[in-house]
């Protein structure tokens, strides 16, 4: 699995990064976990509010820091 | 009811009096109704949103025309959620889908300046009246401004290449049900309520002490009728203090009451508000200075002209 969190470096998403690390320890699951800042990469995957969460090259949330719980959720989805 | 129920407890139960329990009276009452009333519009705004997202907004605007898209983007500008971090996300990706830029323009102006927190502070200290004029005008400056940003050629003042997609956008939206959806934005809610209760705190302590010690014609004196560069002042201050606009409401208030004209008071509100110079520093990466210029000017006019306005109106 690989799971990557867009943005450009704005506090947000710096939160939802460290969200994700904490959601993959939970869920136990073995993930690959990625910072996209580039930001023509952002917009290959068509997002325009971040932080955005991409979960195997889906887009799954934008624009919101959700929360660990959250993150499990989507995690094991 | 619930003024005279402080009141009751200040010079009554608690027997206070003077100028010490103006003050008192005032930082109650004015502070829990405050919370309180952010705690509902903002909860009300996040519940809305839960339906629209900019990737929808995007979507939506993607080869309409230019009226309807600067219309619709300062619409959608009063319910989306921004934060002036996604400002190059937003205007990359807007450029992606061929939205024009002066419509980008328009959104980026009325998302910041119809904020959520502004409106609910106004609609609670000023009513619903000066709360829907307010609202009225800030998306008339965000259809007019975009409008002219956009006739101006705005186009090539974009440092980068973006290249447009062909394909039609999907709109991308989460269906949730109505119980989750509350409970999103209730979530959000309290974080934005975090962040800002003691702005709210100082703001109102600030304004007490002003309501109980200054005299009234003291400030009426310089920001009332007398002074006609009022309001071009208030826009200057208002510039850099970017992220206090909830502890600004409050001030604004008493401000009013002791003889500040109100279209001072909104036009300084709106200068916290609309015109951050953190988004311009983020906007320079990808516009020229000129642009962001521009987009300052017509802004900062914009507001200047709505000061004048209400305080010729009202």
């Amino acid at each position: 699995m690989k799971i990557e969190v867009l943005g450009t470096g704005c506090a947000k998403c710096v939160a939802l990064e460290k969200v994700v690390k904490e959601a993959v320890a939970k869920s136990g699951k073995f993930a690959q976990i990625e910072k996209v800042d580039d930001i023509m990469k952002i917009m290959e995957y068509q997002v325009v509010s971040t932080p955005g969460l991409v979960i195997d090259g889906k887009v799954v949330s934008t624009g919101k820091l959700l929360s660990v719980d959250e993150v499990v959720a989507l995690i094991n989805g | 009811m619930w003024y005279e129920l402080t009141k009751e407890f200040i010079y009554g139960i608690v027997g206070l009096e003077g100028k010490l329990a103006d003050a008192l009276h005032f930082f109650i009452y004015d502070t829990v109704k405050i919370w309180f009333l952010l705690l509902t519009i903002i909860f009300a705004v996040s519940f809305l949103r839960t339906w629209v997202n900019t990737e929808y907004v995007r979507a939506h605007l993607q080869g309409k025309s230019a009226l309807y898209g600067h219309v619709g983007a300062s619409l959608f500008g009063i319910i989306t959620p921004f934060c002036s971090c996604s400002a190059i996300p937003l205007f990359l990706g807007f450029i992606q889908a061929r939205i024009p830029v002066g419509v980008t323009f328009s959104y980026l102006i009325s998302a910041p300046m119809n904020n959520e927190i502004a409106i609910a502070m106004l609609f609670g200290l000023f009513g619903w009246k000066v709360t829907a004029i307010y609202i009225g005008f800030g998306l008339m400056v965000a259809i007019i401004g975009g409008y002219f940003i956009g006739k101006m050629g705005a186009e090539k003042e974009i440092l980068l290449d973006v290249k447009p997609i062909d394909s039609e956008l999907e709109a991308g939206l989460v269906s949730l049900t109505v119980k989750e959806r509350a409970k999103e934005a209730w979530g959000y809610t309290l974080d934005i309520f975090k962040k800002i209760y003691l702005y709210v705190l100082l703001g109102v302590g600030v304004g007490a002490w002003i309501h109980g010690y200054i005299p009234t014609d003291f400030i009426a004196r310089y920001t009332g009728e007398g002074n006609p560069f009022a309001v071009i002042i208030a826009v200057m201050m208002g510039i850099p203090m970017y992220s206090n606009a909830a502890g600004v409401m409050p001030l604004v208030e008493v401000l009013t009451g002791k003889g500040m004209l109100l279209g001072t008071a909104l036009s300084f509100m709106m200068a916290v508000t609309a015109l951050s110079l953190p988004e311009a520093l983020i906007l320079k990466k990808i516009i020229s200075i000129r642009l962001i210029g521009l987009f300052f000017a017509i802004v900062g006019s914009g507001i200047i002209i709505i000061g004048y306005l209400f305080n010729t109106i009202l």
